[in-house]
Formats: structure tokens, C-alpha cells, sequence
């Protein structure tokens, strides 16, 4: 419970960096979002837990659009995004996706993996883009990957170089999914870290994940959800420590 | 000399039949061939170019949601695999020569890159949808537009999946450009009929023709298996 004072420093701004406004989602017949509200302000880590099925993944791909949602607003830093293409991919832009599976392009070294966006979407130039690569790439610990494949990496390293290709894009958020759900155990760690430097830094961060040590330590808030819907949110103290839902304390009873 | 029996200098088989072959002329005359075989090769190579061109575009018809690009590509793939590739052939040739007539060698080429095309449409619709989805995820989400994705994830992963059924498909054709024969396409098989019947040697012929062709398949097997292997270079884990 110790850390939390310090990754809350410089947090208390206003500025209302994601904000989802009475989203529902339904694969055909399959309800799995029921009017969800939820807003991250800038420089706000935010943590979603909840149990399997519960639509968390959903939740985070409508963000960014890889699912459509039937009904709801997105606001992104304030603005509307509206259901266009140019539109949406813009907005992608400021909104960075770590996956539980890396989705590492395989075809391509760490370096071209990290440089892919900024070159191929910003029309950064090559060099600018290499530079930002490398200095991303020392500060996830892999300058000596850079011109490994994929493939060669360990999970670890993968998702490192994963989080890292979706800062390239210099996003004002970062999205993360069960990052450390395909890990071996021994290398939760050092993925762990990286996000915790990063909140540390002061970046936006909603991040789903099992890692209750980490929403502890990290979080600003904790989202609880079940059954397509947030039953409840608080600090972590207020979460863990004293959840007022029953289904949260059942939860919660399983996990710890 | 010409041989005509057994390496021992036999003559007779068992049954008491002489050899009635004389397979010197396969050694004699196998480099007269060899027009023909360029010949052969370029309605492959020619024809191989349109399939691929032709193929990549309709498998991209079959993978759009947009109804007038996905409609008109699954019809031509349906049609053309569903049909006797000797029976596009004559279309082409024979059928069209009412609006159009075209020399042998230009209707074995569209014919014969229609017919492949579409089977290379099947094999690059098979080889991008291979392609985990998660791949175009990650694409988009950083922002790519739906063609980038393809353009720069999909299709370089797609392409190298597709190359081993693709080394097949080059070497149906180059098989297949034997029925150019039939519209008088000097070709390998044309050459070794014709002078398999004016001299009554078919057989030799016809050897010194599947020589060719073997020689051929062979040569792209090899190269197509060399061109897997330095593809596999970023799949090689450490
Ligand atoms: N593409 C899809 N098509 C149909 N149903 C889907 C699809 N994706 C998810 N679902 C269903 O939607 C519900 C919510 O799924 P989601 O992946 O959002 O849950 P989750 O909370 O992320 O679970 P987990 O902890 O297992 O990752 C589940 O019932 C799931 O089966
Ligand atoms: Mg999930």
C-alpha cells in the first residue's frame, strides 16, 4: 500500500483524457456492455479487474473502435470521436493498444516493429523515427534487441518491445490488455516494471490485468466489473480493503 | 550407334519381342528441342504473370465486404476451377475468334492466366486470412488505414505463407502449357509430336519432351524450396 502516494503525485488534473458515455455492446443476441460510464482523467491510472467474461477486453477494444459498439460515446482528450474511418484512425493515433499476445509484427526486426508507426502514419522520417526507436527501446531494456526478430525474444521481451512500438506513436493514452496474461510467471516482472515506470512518468493508463499486486501499488482507481456492467470503483484502499458490493467481495474472497 | 536392346547386347525380352525403341535419338536429338522449350517457358512465365496479378486482385475481391469487388471475384474463381482448363482454351481460341481472333500464343496466355489466376486467388485468399487477426489489430491500432495494414502486415506475411503452394501451382503450369499443343503453339509437346508421327519414333519423342518438362519442374522445386528457406529467416527462433 506504500507506493501509491508516489505514482499519485502530479495527478489531480481535470483534463478528462478518455471518457466513455452510456456505451452497450452486443455480439448478436449477447449482451456485453450495458450502459458503461466510465472516465480516466490525464495522467490517471486506471485498473479494470473483474472476472472472465465480464466484457473488460470488450470494454478496452471499443475505446479504440476494434469493436463497434451498438450504443455510446467516446471522447478522447475531450473530443468526440465520431464513427468514421478517418476519424477513428486518427484518434488511434493518441491511443496506444498493448495486447495479451504481443501481436508483434513477425516479419519485421524490433527496431522496424517500433519505427512501423511513426514512419508509415505520422510520416515521421526515418532517422527521427530510429532515434525515438532506439531511445524507447533503452528505456524498456532492449537497445541490444534492436535487430532481433520476434521470434528470438522471450514473452517478456516481446511485450516490452510491444509497449514500446505503441509508444512510438507518442500516445496520450496507452491501453493495456492482460499484458502479462501470456507470461511465464518469471517474466511478469519486468513487464510490470516498465508499466510502472510509465505511470510513473505520468502517463495515462487503463490497463486490465489479474495483477491485483500491481493495482494495488500503481492504480488510481479500480474498476470492478461483472456480468457486462461496473458494479464499483475506488481507490485501491477502498476497493480492496473495504468493498461495499457483494459481488465484489465475492470476488475479491476468491482471488485472495 | 543405335541401341536397341539390353545393356548385356540382348536383343529380346523375354517374351521373345524386340526392343522396338531406339533410344539414341532421345540423346541425338534432344537439343532440337530446345526452341520448343522456350517456347514452353514463356506461356508458363507469361501466363503465371497475369495469374498472379489477376489472382492477388480477386483475392482481395474475395476477402472486401464490398459486394461489387467480392461478387464478380468469387463468379470468375467459381467459373474458372469449375470448368476444363482445355475448355477455356478453346474459348478463347476457337469461341471468341467470332468477335476476336488471337494467335495461338497470345489465347494459351490468357487462358491460361485466367485459369491460374484463379486458383492463385485461392491461395492468397487462403495465406492473408492465415494471418492471425490479432496482426491487423495491432496495425490498427496504431493507426494504420485498412490498406496499410494490407499493404505493410498482411500481405509480406501472407506472401511468404503462400509461396510453397504457390511453387506447386508454377509447376501445374508449367504442365498444363502442354495443352497449348492443341491450338499449334510450338511448344515441347507439339514438337515431339510432330516429329514423333513424320519419323514413327513417338515414344523417343515423347521421352526427350518429358525430360524437358522434368527438368523444368525440377529446377523451379529446387528454387522455390530455396526461397522458403531464406523466408524462414525471421521464424527462427534463437
Ligand atoms: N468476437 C466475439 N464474438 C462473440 N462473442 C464474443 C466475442 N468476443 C467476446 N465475446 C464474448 O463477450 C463476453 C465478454 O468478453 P470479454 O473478452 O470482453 O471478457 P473479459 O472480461 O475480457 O474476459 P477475460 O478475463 O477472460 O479476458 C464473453 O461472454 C465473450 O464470450
Ligand atoms: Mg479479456
Amino acid at each position: 500500500m506504500t507506493g501509491r502516494g508516489e505514482y499519485a503525485v502530479n495527478k489531480r488534473s481535470e483534463r478528462k483524457m478518455v471518457e466513455v458515455k452510456g456505451l452497450n455492446m452486443s455480439f448478436g443476441s449477447l449482451e456485453v456492455l450495458r450502459d458503461i460510464n466510465l472516465s480516466v482523467a490525464e495522467g490517471e491510472v486506471v485498473v479494470i479487474i473483474g472476472p472472465s467474461g465480464s466484457g473488460k477486453s470488450t470494454l478496452l477494444r471499443c475505446i479504440n473502435f476494434l469493436e463497434k459498439s451498438r450504443l455510446g460515446e467516446i471522447y478522447i482528450d475531450g473530443r468526440l470521436v465520431e464513427r468514421k474511418e478517418k476519424t477513428i484512425n486518427t484518434m488511434r493515433q493518441d491511443v496506444g493498444m498493448v495486447f495479451q499476445h504481443f501481436n508483434l509484427f513477425p516479419h519485421m526486426t524490433v527496431l522496424q516493429n517500433v519505427i512501423e508507426g511513426p514512419t508509415q502514419v505520422k510520416g515521421m522520417s526515418k532517422g527521427e523515427a530510429v532515434q525515438l526507436a532506439e531511445s524507447l527501446l533503452a528505456k524498456v531494456g532492449l537497445q541490444d534487441k534492436r535487430d532481433e526478430y520476434p521470434a528470438m525474444l522471450s514473452g517478456g521481451q516481446k511485450q516490452r518491445v510491444a509497449i514500446a512500438r505503441a509508444l512510438a506513436m507518442q500516445p496520450q493514452v496507452m491501453l493495456f490488455d492482460e499484458p502479462t496474461s501470456a507470461l511465464d510467471p518469471e517474466l511478469v516482472g519486468e513487464v510490470l516494471g516498465v508499466m510502472k515506470e510509465l505511470a510513473r512518468e505520468g502517463m495515462t493508463m487503463l490497463v486490465v490485468t489479474h495483477e491485483m499486486g500491481f493495482a494495488r501499488e500503481v492504480a488510481d482507481r479500480v474498476v470492478f466489473m461483472d456480468d457486462t456492467k461496473i458494479i464499483e470503483e475506488g481507490t485501491p484502499e477502498e476497493l480492496f480493503n473495504n468493498p461495499q458490493n457483494e459481488r465484489t467481495q465475492a470476488f475479491l474472497s476468491k482471488i485472495f | 550407334m543405335p541401341c536397341t536392346g539390353f545393356a548385356d547386347g540382348s536383343a529380346f525380352f523375354k517374351g521373345g519381342l524386340k526392343v522396338p525403341y531406339d533410344f539414341s535419338i532421345v540423346v541425338d536429338k534432344f537439343p532440337i528441342f530446345l526452341p520448343a522449350a522456350i517456347e514452353t517457358l514463356k506461356i508458363t512465365g507469361a501466363s503465371l504473370v497475369f495469374g498472379i496479378i489477376v489472382g492477388l486482385i480477386a483475392a482481395l475481391g474475395r476477402i472486401s465486404k464490398f459486394k461489387l469487388f467480392y461478387y464478380p471475384s468469387t463468379f470468375y474463381v467459381t467459373v474458372i476451377r469449375g470448368t476444363p482448363i482445355l475448355l477455356q482454351l478453346f474459348i478463347v481460341y476457337y469461341g471468341l475468334a467470332n468477335i476476336i481472333r488471337l494467335d495461338p500464343f497470345p489465347s494459351a496466355v490468357i487462358a491460361f492466366g485466367t485459369h491460374n489466376g484463379a486458383y492463385i486467388a485461392e491461395i492468397f485468399r487462403g495465406a492473408i486470412k492465415s494471418i492471425d487477426i490479432g496482426q491487423t489489430e495491432a496495425a490498427r491500432s496504431l493507426g494504420m488505414t485498412r490498406f496499410q495494414a494490407m499493404r505493410r502486415i498482411i500481405l509480406p506475411q501472407a506472401l511468404k505463407r503462400a509461396v510453397p503452394p504457390l511453387g506447386n501451382q508454377f509447376i501445374i503450369a508449367t504442365k498444363d502449357s502442354s495443352l497449348a499443343s492443341t491450338i499449334a503453339v510450338r511448344e515441347l509437346l507439339l514438337k515431339s509430336q510432330q516429329l514423333g508421327s513424320s519419323t514413327f519414333n513417338t515414344m523417343e519423342y515423347l521421352i526427350i519432351a518429358g525430360i524437358y518438362y522434368l527438368i523444368m519442374t525440377t529446377v523451379l522445386g529446387y528454387f522455390v524450396h530455396r526461397l522458403e528457406r531464406r523466408l524462414a529467416i525471421s521464424d527462427r527462433a534463437g
